[in-house]
Formats: C-alpha cells, structure tokens, sequence
C-alpha cells in the first residue's frame, strides 16, 4: 500500500438523541434539520473537507436509513473520492461474533479495519451533535507540535455549568493531568467538546487494551482517556474559540437555531471562506406574498409564506398561509401552517399541518417551555396546543372523558 | 420512452434576441427565474422524460455555460454512458465557424452516429415552459412522423429574430410553415416554440443530403419545401409557454412568475433542476418588508423589497427601496437606493443614496458587474 491519508476522520453518529424527544423518533441525532437547510452532520462534515480531511467513517447505529440516504455517496460535501471521501460505517456480523457498537470507543475498535486500510498517522474522533466550525488542521498542527499522544479539543464554558460535560484539569502548558468525566464540582471550566485527536499506533493499542477490559464500558470519556492519562501517555488540551453549541435538548437546539438570526449573527452560517455544504433540496426561490410580513428570520428555497413571520427559521417548503402568524420558531421542511393559525416559541418537525386557527405554543415572556411536534402529524383546526407540550402523532386536541 | 431518445440542446441560437445578457454569455446561461438559467428548463424537461443523454452545441462565449454545467451532477446527467456532452464547434482549417442550425448539426453528426437510440430531440433555449417530451416522442411514434414540431397556440403581435408558425390539418400533419410572418394583434397561430423530435438516422441523412446540396437553412431550406414528402406533424403543447425574445419579454415574463398559478405549472409537479451553490438560507432583518416577491437564497434584506426576483446572494441595505425589479446574483445594493424597474445583471453594485428608473417596456439594465 503505497498511498496513505495523513489524518482518518472518525465521525460518531450513532447516538439516539433521546433528549429530543418526538424529533428523533425515527431519525439519528446528526440527522436532525437545523438552520432552515442544514442537518447536523453538516457541521462536521463541512469542517473535515474545508480542514482538508477527505476520509471520514460515519458510524451509524440507531435509525440509520435517514442518514444513510442524506449522506449517499457525500458528493454533496465533495467528500466522493476514489480513495478516501464519506463512508457509513454500520454494525456488521463477522464470523466469530457479531455485536451492536457497545459504546464509543468500541464502535471504532470494531471499525480499526477501516481505519488501517488508509494507513494514517493521525485519527481524528468527531461526534454528530454539535453545531460549530472549526479548523481540524490547526488542531492537528498543534497535536504535532507538542508531540503529544491525543489531543482533546476543549472550550470555556461558565463553572456552573462545567458539571455537565467532561472536565480538563490542565497545566499551564496546556498538557492534561487530569480529566473528570461530569464532576459534581468541577476544578476548572474546561469542557472537553468530544473532539480527540489521537496517533493512530496508540489509538490502537488503547483501543485493543480497552477491549480485553471486561470491567470497561467502552467509553472513551469514562475508559480510554483515564487510562492513557493513567498510564502516562502525553495528552494535550487544544483551546477552542468560537461558537460550539451541543444540541442534544430541545432548548438548547431553538436557541442555536436563533443564534442565525441577526444582521451579525452569533454564528454565521453564511461565511464565503467556511461555507457549510449539504445536501440541497431541490426548489424554486421562496415567495413572500402581498400580505406578507417577515422580519428578523431565516427562510429557505420553496416556502411560501402570506402570512406573518418574526423571530423564526423556516425550512424548504413551509407554507405560512394568510392570516397565520409564526413567533419565535423553527419550522422544519414541508410544513404548513394554515389560515388563522398561530404557532409560538415552538420547534415543528418536516411535513405537519396545523390547521386553520389552531395554536400552537405558547408566549416565551410567560415562562412556558418550547412545544414539540414530531414529523408528519396534523394538528386539527381550532384545538390547541400548550407550551411545553411533546406530540408525535395527530393531535384532536384534549381528550374529553366527560 | 425513458433511453429510446437523446437531447441535443443549441446554446448558442437567438442569442441576437437578447444582446443585453447574451453578450458575455450563451442564451442557454441567460439567469432566470431567481436561481436558475435558462437551459435548466430545456435539460430538466429531457431529464424529467428519461433522457439521460444530452449533448450541448455551443458556438461561443460558453465559458458561463460550462461553469454552469459542470460535470452535469446536478442533473443526474454525471453519466458512464452518455450525461451531459459539450459539444464545442468542430472546425478545420478551410471551415469558419457554424452560422446557421445545419452547419450546427453538420458538426455533432459524430455523436449522432455514435449514439444508438432511435430519437433525436433538438431543442433551443428560449422557451420557457414544462414541455412533456415523452409524450411528444409518444405522438411522433404514433405518427410515423419524420419531424414532430411542438407547437403553442398564440394570439397577437410576436417578435424576434427568427420564428416559424405552423399550419396544421385537424390530424396534426403540418400543411404549410411560415418563416417570420406579420402578425396583427387579433391573429391566432400556431407557433414553433423550437423543440423537435426526429428519428436519429432520419436526422443523420437529413444532415448528409442537404450538406451534399449545398443548403445552408433548416427552415427555409427543408422544412417549408417539402412538407408534400416529409410527414411534419404538429404537437400541440398546452401548458405555460413563454418565449424569451427580448429584454422587454424577459422582464415580462419573469414577471410572469409572481403569480402563483405559474409558479405551481413550472415547479409543480417535478424539480427544475440546476447548478447548486450551497448558499446559506436568505436572512430577513428587523428592518425587512417583503411583499409580491421571489427571494432566491443567500439573500439578505435590511430594506425594502416589493414586486421583485431576487437571485442568489443578493443585499439590500438599509432603507432601500426596490420595486418592480429582477436583481441578479450577488448584486449589492447599498442603503438608501431606489429601484423601480430595473434589471442588474450580475455582480453589480449600487451604491448608497442612488435612485434609477425604468419603465415596465423599457427596464433600466445595469450589466455585469457595474458600479453605480
């Protein structure tokens, strides 16, 4: 084997998502739409190929078949190649055992085939539930220039909440001395982003040890990490500046859809020099009709929209009819909202109809949480929906036992 | 029919029609519609049919055209066998470039010899309609017709370069064609709107014999003077047609667009499909009032927009105004503008403060990437 890829990435995407409820019924977390035409997996997929990363296994496990179509062949993020480019890498049946991935670092011990095919010096982990941008190559140059075994990408995030993530204890150098998995109280506010890059030799022997372990969870938070850092390998912080959201709840998924909104928006989906690729849907400009009134949003190709539109992101195709108002929501593909119909502080998955007059949602100033309704559902006419409320099949409104 | 037929699309012809946008580019990469170009209505209509071999006369001025077809992926058209095939004008030393269809048609006969479907669809850039080519091939089989024409019935006043309309018997056999002929604003006719279907040896000899007598017009030349031998049968297309023949009919009929009944005709029921830019969703600010509009993506809008097509990656700053317009990709539009009739053709800048004017027959054009 005479060509080789420097870097191999390695993209988690098997995780349920479970945190969003009616949204991932039936889809993988990175499959979810964000941003009126993306999915989150274009995220990670748009930084490895503007990274110059052109080898990627997509580890998919639950609900794959979405996915799988989005991804096809990933020509729509240049990543079809001859050697190297996207490829799903999904649980198989081998001929002493077969197994569902147990955890993340056992999902990529049973794809180190994969990996060696491409002989690379570096593996890059990613998962698919974040919504940033980021150079992996600066992340790289770095990992080579202190020389260290794995690199663990980490960002500032409030103490308060630093319990909720993996947390880095490191020296003034940037190297790791320690790393808690979610500490009740955390030492510092270094939140790992579940971004590592390791060399490849000691990602496979950890990966092997790990394996024979039969007390591990086969976790790289919980396993590997603490077991390199245990047996002294050199692992290094790399200091990330910019905007990373996890998306894996309802809020925080609304409020990084908000985060689009604005002339100078907290994050730019729009930057010429790091474009976001995906997989574009066909369809013609969005029309915006004479009773039209549409501020402070983001709109999508093939939506029609007479009605009214503030504070929101709508996706390809929704269709706000006349006299229908929509505050403060993510509206996924296909969607229409019909005559009279009031949709506030809500997120709506693809192909729903909310019928004349219903409501849906209720007013963020009033402390109500975020409504959810799950894909392909129909919302009948003048019923409503209450802040707050998860639906994900259709909705007559309050069942009457009276 | 699906594979029975190739497409043979001319880039190149009627771009006299239009020297505004044709002058740095071929008819068929005329933008239109907010994100597509004219040739993505002829190659989808052969798309959405089957087709899946298409081959592209250009003449000159195509370096738009091939950046906008690519390796025709966006068309499904990325192909082993067949997809999207250039063909640039094929000359030796002693021939000049092609000047008429059947000098055209003279120089891809080796793809037509290559190829091995029966029919051969040869279609212009001008029309703007979902023309069912399937069913046209279905009609020329059920003819036994030599030369199907499609035709649209039309009413009134029609102007350009070079047009044919057609005389058809109650059975659809074509009695007589005219070439360019007056018509008052009551008359009613049938006119060409430049798609065709021949069977592909049929075409190939066609081509030979009237290279071996030295005729040089396809209209003139064959179809006018032998209608008693050659069966010429009429298909009557009844869907939305537009032809494109002027700037003024450019800016109508992209109007044409604003109103939804069209709309759902020509993006209906199937896609249009063409070049993608991964732009982002266009962005509509606190200060944004959009009405009667066609916003394409990457837009953003800081100011007012009413009546209008916008295509991709398109800015209108603060307190601008633009009515009643087409602004073209990447147009940049500074604050405090008034717009009222106007076409920009790609890349132009407007700057803050400037007010201009066209009327609906006569549209202000700022060309490619002018500064204002």
């Amino acid at each position: 084997m005479f060509r080789k890829k420097e870097c191999v990435a390695m993209l988690l995407a098997g995780g349920q998502g479970s945190r969003l409820y009616a949204l991932t019924n039936n889809i993988a977390k990175p499959a979810v739409a964000f941003g009126a035409k993306y999915r989150i997996i274009d995220f990670p997929l748009s930084n490895c190929i503007n990274s110059g990363i052109d080898t990627v296994g997509v580890l998919t496990q639950y609900q794959p078949l979405e996915l799988n179509e989005y991804i096809g062949n990933g020509q729509p993020w240049d990543l079809d190649r001859a050697f190297g480019g996207v490829h799903i890498l999904s649980p198989y049946q081998a001929k002493k055992k077969s197994s569902w991935y147990e955890g993340t670092a056992n999902a990529i011990y049973q794809n180190m085939n994969f990996m060696k095919k491409y002989n690379p010096e570096y593996v890059l982990i990613l998962s698919g539930d974040h919504i940033y941008k980021m150079d992996y190559a600066a992340m790289l140059k770095a990992h080579k220039q202190t020389g260290a075994d794995c690199t663990i990408a980490a960002i500032e995030v409030p103490l308060k909440e630093a319990s909720r993530f993996g947390v880095l204890n490191t020296r003034p150098d940037g190297s790791i001395y320690e790393f808690e998995e979610k500490p009740k109280q955390p030492k510092s506010n270094l939140a790992s982003m579940g971004i590592y890059i390791f060399t490849a030799k000691k990602l496979y022997q950890y990966l092997e040890a790990d394996e024979a372990d039969p007390d591990s969870s086969k976790d790289f938070g919980k396993d590997v990490l603490p077991a390199m850092l245990n047996a002294g390998e050199k692992m290094q912080s790399y200091l990330f500046k910019g905007y990373w959201k996890d998306v894996g709840t309802i809020s925080s998924l609304w409020e990084s859809n908000m985060d689009l909104l604005g002339v100078k928006p907290a994050f730019d989906v729009s930057d010429p020099d790091w474009k976001i690729h995906s997989r574009n849907p066909l369809a013609p400009p969005e029309y915006l009709g004479e009773h039209a009134i549409v501020t402070n949003s983001l709109i999508a190709l093939g939506c029609e929209i007479e009605g009214t539109v503030e504070n929101s992101v709508l996706a390809t195709g929704v269709i706000v009819e006349e006299g229908a108002t929509v505050t403060d929501s993510v509206i996924m593909a296909g969607t229409v909202v019909k005559k009279g119909a009031r949709v506030t502080y809500s997120i709506i998955d693809e192909n729903v109809v909310i019928d004349d007059g219903a409501t849906v949602g209720e007013d963020k100033e009033t402390n109500a949480e975020i409504a959810v309704l799950g894909r392909d559902l129909t919302v009948s006419a003048g019923v409503k929906v209450a802040g707050g409320q998860i639906i994900d099949k259709d909705y007559k409104g309050e069942t009457n036992h009276g | 029919m699906a594979n029975q037929a190739i497409g043979v699309i001319f880039s190149n012809i009627h771009d006299d029609n239009i020297p505004e946008l044709a002058h740095h580019r071929t008819m068929a990469s005329i933008p239109y519609g907010g994100r597509y170009r004219l040739i993505d209505f002829a190659l989808s209509n052969m798309v959405n049919s089957g087709i899946t071999t298409v081959g592209i006369v250009t003449k000159n001025n195509y370096q738009s055209l091939i950046d906008h077809i690519g390796s025709g992926k966006d068309w499904d058209l990325a192909r082993k066998d067949g997809g999207i095939i250039l063909l640039p004008p094929y000359s030796d030393e002693n021939d000049a470039l092609y000047t008429n269809r059947l000098e055209a048609l003279k120089g891809v006969t080796g793809f037509l010899k290559r190829r091995k479907e029966e029919y051969v669809v040869l279609s212009d850039c001008d029309a703007i309609a979902r023309v069912d080519i399937a069913d046209v091939v279905r009609f020329h089989e059920e003819k036994h017709s030599d030369i199907t024409m499609v035709c649209h019935e039309e009413k009134g006043e029609y102007q350009s370069a070079y047009f044919m309309t057609i005389d058809p018997d109650a059975n659809g056999r074509v009695k007589g064609i005219k070439i360019n002929p007056t018509l008052k604003a009551n008359d009613k006719y049938h006119l060409y709107v430049n798609i065709m279907v021949l069977n592909r040896e049929y075409l190939i000899n066609l081509i030979q014999d009237a290279v071996t007598r030295g005729l040089s017009s396809f209209g003139r030349n064959i179809l006018t003077q032998h209608l008693d031998t050659i069966k010429v049968y009429a298909y009557q297309f009844k869907g939305y047609f537009a032809g494109i023949n002027s700037l003024e009919k450019y800016y109508q009929h992209s109007m044409e667009l604003l109103d939804s009944n069209v709309r759902s005709e020509l993006f209906g029921a199937r896609d249009i499909y063409t070049k993608i830019r991964d732009s982002a969703p266009s962005k509509y600010t606190d200060n944004a009032v959009v009405k009667n509009s066609l916003i394409s993506d990457g837009c953003v809008i800081d100011g007012t927009v009413e009546n209008c097509i916008l295509f991709r990656g398109v800015n209108v700053g603060k307190g601008s105004v633009v009515k009643n317009s087409i602004i073209m990709q990447d147009t940049v539009i500074g604050s405090d503008v008034q717009l009222d009739c106007v076409i920009t053709d790609k890349n132009a800048v407007i700057r803050t403060g400037r007010h201009l004017a066209g009327c609906e027959t006569l549209p202000y054009f700022i060309s490619k990437g002018r500064m204002i």
